[in-house]
């Protein structure tokens, strides 16, 4: 156990990277988040849709969200961005409470929008191997909390 | 099944797990013929890697034959003889199709890590933690490969399975080091580290016609096996000061290329070595970058470094000052392996390459903690040990 600790603070330094990564003011409390989630996908305009018409899984969310796409210059395919629609759903996504019961809109979409990605590139989305062949240890813990995170957070 | 597992801080263990299963269209199961240790899991092991859970399965090196396809597999089939790339990828985004597949966009199960460490996430390799992907490793008997048509090669019928083995990593490492550091036809190399991974870095550069390479290691063992199978010149770094050796040696100019493949547990004499060990130690740097700062140094003015050893995080004192002063071209890389596994499997079936020599030491799956730690201490001579389930 003495050393396993090491482990944390690494894990820890990781997290705190990630807060400064986050631009300032995004996720301060009460101002709505404005900002799309985008990713660029390597196919063209015509493959990956249109906001009136998503492609999977996006397409499952409806009028809930606003969607745009656009060329990628230089031959790069095309951007899809995607976001809460209105503002008071923003307000609400940003919340801290929210992010921690892992009820942030923002971060299912986040994920809805990598799924996108990968359908319309690669056809599938990877699965982690499962079952897992890990056991539980304190330091085990907190990593598949944040494994389980890490799948819709991020800086998309 | 058994498989080698990371359980903590330099602890491993062969335990028993269940057996991989398919989960994409696209995955095909292997079963192991043989695997390699690499100096990337010296830090995993070490701890220096985040997001590693007790029970992890490592190992990302690997030669086998393919048991099990799914419907989206197409250019393999049971019985196939493959060797794998250490990185997945799929083949497909931006970043494969411009054949820069160690960055590939949809094979890291668990992106946020990458992002918040590196700004954005790399692509998913086998055995090497959940931030790099959260795919299980290859020391096993069997294992999952997904993206199976990109990653994996059939093996030529000449090639027997040690050789082909250090394809799935070491061998296109050290090859894509030497091609994008631009290594060509009058160039000094200086290669720092002569493990696998730089020893093949080596022969690359005298392949891709550099007039002279030199190999920096203390390692009696290994300085011989440069000088024998990639007719290097060598230095004992232990016995001179590098920079002035190297100095004399180019006439006073530097060598042109610098290539580093020691990574961030870099070991040296000097006093630097133990204020760099210390804040590793102490979690207030992450890496050790001993080799890349001489290498900065030593290179020649406008010339390029290319670090091909792993770093993790933040480095302390990194010679900025030279960078910008000398005008030189710093780079980096994981290993994008797809571009050259067909190449390099071709000469070696030409034999204008050869890597059975690094295979110094053969063990069972039961024996593979041991394995390690001889080819952590580097005793008994060892380079690479093979493991065979
Ligand atoms: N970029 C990639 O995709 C990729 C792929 C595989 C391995 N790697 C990395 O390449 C590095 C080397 O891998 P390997 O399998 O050859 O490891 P290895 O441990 O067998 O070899 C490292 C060598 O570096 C030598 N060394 C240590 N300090 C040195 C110094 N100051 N100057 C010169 N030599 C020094 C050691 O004596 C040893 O021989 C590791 O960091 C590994 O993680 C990177
Ligand atoms: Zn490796
Ligand atoms: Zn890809």
């Amino acid at each position: 156990m003495k050393k396993t600790w090491w482990v944390v603070p690494v894990i820890g330094a990781g997290a705190v990277a990630a807060r400064r990564a986050w631009p300032a003011g995004s996720r301060s409390g009460g101002k709505p988040d404005d900002r799309w989630l985008t990713v660029t996908i390597n196919r063209p305009v015509g493959e990956v849709g249109s906001g009136e018409k998503p492609p999977p899984p996006l397409d499952r969310f409806g009028e809930s969200i606003d969607v745009r796409t656009r060329p990628a210059p230089g031959d790069r395919g095309t951007e899809l961005a995607v976001r809460p629609a209105g503002r008071e759903a923003r307000q609400r996504s940003s919340s801290l409470p929210a992010r921690m019961s892992g009820q942030d809109p923002r971060q299912e979409l986040r994920q809805a929008l990598r799924e996108a990605k990968a359908l319309l590139e690669a056809g599938e989305v990877l699965h982690a191997d499962t079952p897992p062949t890990t056991r539980p240890t304190p330091a085990g813990k907190l990593l598949g909390l944040l494994n389980r995170r890490s799948g819709g957070e991020g800086v998309l | 099944m058994k498989a080698l597992c990371w359980q903590g801080v330099n602890k491993l263990s062969v335990e028993n797990v269940p057996d991989p299963e398919l989960h994409n269209d696209q995955d095909m199961i292997v079963r192991l013929v043989a695997g390699t240790t690499c100096g990337s899991d010296l830090h995993l092991i070490g701890g220096y890697i985040p997001a590693m859970r007790a029970g992890d399965v490592i190992g990302h090196e690997f030669v086998g034959e393919v048991v099990e396809t799914g419907p989206g597999v197409r250019r393999h089939k049971v019985g196939d003889r493959v060797v794998v790339c250490s990185f997945v990828g799929c083949g497909r985004c931006w970043y494969c199709a411009n054949d820069l597949w160690s960055l590939c966009d949809n094979t890291n199960t668990n992106p946020g890590y990458g992002q918040a460490l590196f700004g954005y996430e790399t692509a998913g390799i086998f055995g090497y933690s959940h931030a790099m992907g959260g795919l299980r490793g290859s020391h096993a008997e069997y294992v999952r490969v997904p993206f199976a048509d990109y990653g994996a090669f059939r093996v030529p019928d000449g090639i027997d399975d040690v050789s082909a083995l250090f394809v799935s990593d070491s061998v296109p490492t050290g090859w894509m080091g030497a091609d994008l550091a631009g290594v060509g036809p009058g160039d000094v190399v200086a290669v720092w580290g002569c493990g696998a991974v730089g020893q093949m870095a080596a022969r690359a550069a005298s392949l891709l016609g550099a007039e002279r390479v030199i190999a920096i290691d203390r390692l009696p063992e290994r300085l011989a096996m440069a000088e024998r199978y990639a007719g290097c010149e060598t230095i004992d770094y232990t016995a001179t000061d590098v920079a002035a050796e190297l100095r004399e040696r180019t006439g006073g100019r530097g060598p042109d290329v610098c290539i580093e493949a020691v990574g961030m547990e870099a070991h040296s004499d000097g006093p630097m070595y133990l204020y760099d060990q210390a804040k590793q130690q102490l979690r207030m740097q992450t890496d050790r970058p001993t080799a890349v700062r001489q290498a900065i140094h030593a290179c020649r003015k406008a010339g390029t470094v290319f670090i091909l050893g792993v770093f993790a995080g933040a480095v302390d004192k990194f010679p900025l000052g030279a960078v910008i002063n000398k005008g030189l071209t710093v780079r980096g890389a994981q290993m994008h392996g797809q571009r050259y596994i067909p190449m390099l499997l071709e000469r070696l079936a030409s034999g204008e390459l050869r890597t059975a020599h690094l295979a110094t030491h053969t063990v069972p799956l039961d024996q593979a903690p041991k394995a390690y730690d001889m080819f952590k201490h580097k005793t008994d001579g060892c380079v690479r040990t093979v493991i065979r389930p």
